[in-house]
């Protein structure tokens, strides 16, 4: 068992405001782990953290054994390490083509071939060609979260950052775009950490999760654990709770 | 049950520059003091039937009905100026993100008093006194400190209780609710759900929940209507939504994950042209 993700003590602060207080995942090669929590409880902050989209003050980060504590991330941790996040309709360039945007990370990587990789992408998030010279706008959320996925895919990562994929979509989307991540990780052995404030996503999904609040992880568990309710925390109770429907 | 609302082969289109499109396509149900729910997932026109009888759907937009009638009020025939006065003491709206609905530059006391205000004539102590008690009946611990705030010192789920005082404060008989819960996190859903639900029996109203949460809108509501490409395409009672015929009804419930299902890959809804006919 590699690790891929290692974090050790992380600590990211805003100014007076401490995200993330001492934060320690490992993340196995292979695996899909899941990060659950509600807003403000940090998981979105430890993603991008990971991703370089924050700076983290204190602790200790490796990817595939190399690490980047304190140090800036190289191409080569881009190519290992992708992002997809939210919404779909803000993470998009309004105004470049989908052609354009997924052309963008293979000339940053130096990557050949664009041609038959762009129509490749295209094709393993099931939309056609005829999508290539489409706006985002002229898409719908479905289909702009499968353009997010497909410029993440491109320079073929092993490690994919996924931040509440699903939830700007409808439920019947959801289903398409959590096959299309299943599939997608079949198929390239991929690295999934997936952050969501939905356990029966993060279930689904995740063989391992770590529950999070006010900055903390309170709780990790198996999937296995979760469906049998073997939970722990009061939090993890609540979430649980919250995620089987309005009682009256 | 007296009705409430009577709405009979509803059609709402909008003319855009590639031809109609028509957004909803016959619609008909009555309610009563009741919950109603209507699901649907985006486009199939569910936000459009509450808007359209909220008066809300856009100038260009062409509305027909056989009969949209609320009490003894013709909705089709009433004037912009009945309509008006509806709007807000009859007839109210909560819709989806307290982030854009209000006001940014209003603190909320002042948006609330103005609601109430504008449909009765109440001196201004009183006004605020009754917006204190609106938000301590949605269960706002310092409804003091909260009055004075603006809407973007509060967290999503106190916005939302906000909205919902503001809407309920008026005393409305009808209230649609326009994907209320769906921008707040799960365990703040249910609080706020909790409080929609008391507030609503309490006041006997009748509500229409819009959403595109099969499951969630059948454990809040006593009815649904399931929505598809303008259409009904089912009506059922909540506790029968497991015995729905309809595929379509059927592929929104098992679409969603379960906590302890292993069911890889999902099932994904197959949409068939004749369901749209």
């Amino acid at each position: 068992m590699t690790s891929a993700l290692s974090i050790k003590d992380m600590l990211v602060s805003f100014d007076d405001y401490v995200a993330l207080r001492n934060v320690s995942l490992e993340v196995v090669k292979g695996e899909s782990f899941g990060i659950v929590g509600e807003s403000g409880s940090g998981k979105s902050t430890l993603l991008r953290a990971v991703a370089g989209l924050a700076t983290f003050q204190q602790g200790r980060l490796a990817v595939n054994g190399r690490d980047y504590s304190g140090r800036r991330r190289d191409k080569e941790f881009y190519r290992t390490v992708q992002m997809v996040f939210q919404d779909p309709y803000g993470s998009l360039h309004p105004r470049q083509t989908v052609d354009r945007l997924l052309l963008e990370p293979l000339a940053i990587h130096g990557i050949a071939d664009t041609e038959a990789r762009i129509v490749r992408a295209l094709d393993e998030v099931g939309l056609g060609p005829s999508f290539r010279f489409h706006y985002s706008h002229q898409l719908s959320g479905g289909q702009r979260q499968r353009i997010a996925i497909a410029r993440a895919l491109i320079v073929e990562p092993q490690i994919l950052l996924l931040d509440e994929p699903t939830s700007a979509l409808d439920a019947s989307i959801q289903a398409e775009i959590l096959n299309l991540l299943e599939q997608a990780r079949r198929d390239r052995n991929l690295t999934f950490v997936m952050v969501s404030h939905d356990l029966g996503v993060i279930s689904h999904m995740c063989e391992r999760l770590a529950v999070m609040r006010n900055g903390e992880v309170v709780e990790g568990l198996s999937s296995a654990d979760l469906a049998n309710r073997k939970v722990s925390e009061d939090y993890t109770k609540r979430l649980l709770v919250a995620s089987e429907g309005f009682v009256r | 049950m007296t009705t409430l609302l009577t709405v009979e082969n509803l059609q709402v289109s909008f003319p855009t520059r590639t031809g109609v499109v028509n957004a909803v396509r016959g619609v008909s149900f009555t309610l009563g003091r009741e919950r109603l729910g209507i699901v649907g997932e985006s486009g199939s026109g569910k936000s459009q039937t509450g808007r359209a009888i909220m008066g809300l759907t856009p100038g260009h937009a062409r509305i027909t009905a056989d009969k949209l009638q609320f009490r003894d009020i013709d909705l089709l025939k009433a004037s912009a100026r009945q309509r008006r006065s509806l709007r807000g003491s009859d007839i109210a709206m909560i819709l989806q993100d307290p982030k854009y609905s209000l006001n940014p530059v209003m603190s909320i006391g002042r948006q609330i008093v103005e609601t109430l205000r504008t449909h009765e004539r109440v001196g201004k102590a009183e006004a605020r006194q009754r917006a204190l008690d609106m938000l301590e009946a949605v269960q706002i611990n310092d409804p003091e400190r909260v009055y004075d705030l603006y809407p973007h010192e509060v967290s999503g789920g106190m916005g939302q209780r906000v909205m919902i005082a503001m809407m309920l404060i008026a005393g409305p008989e009808l209230l649609i609710a326009d994907e209320p819960t769906s921008a707040l996190d799960v365990t703040v859903q249910l609080e706020v759900l909790a409080i929609l639900d008391k507030l609503v029996a309490e006041r006997g109203m009748g509500l229409i929940f819009v959403s595109h949460d099969l499951r969630l809108v059948s454990s809040f509501c006593d009815r649904v209507l399931v929505m598809y490409a303008g259409k009904v395409v089912e009506e059922l009672p909540s506790a029968d939504l497991a015995k729905a015929k309809h595929l379509y009804t059927q592929g929104l419930l098992n679409c969603l994950p379960k906590i302890g299902a292993d069911r890889h890959p999902l099932p994904v809804l197959e949409r068939k042209p004749e369901w749209a006919a």
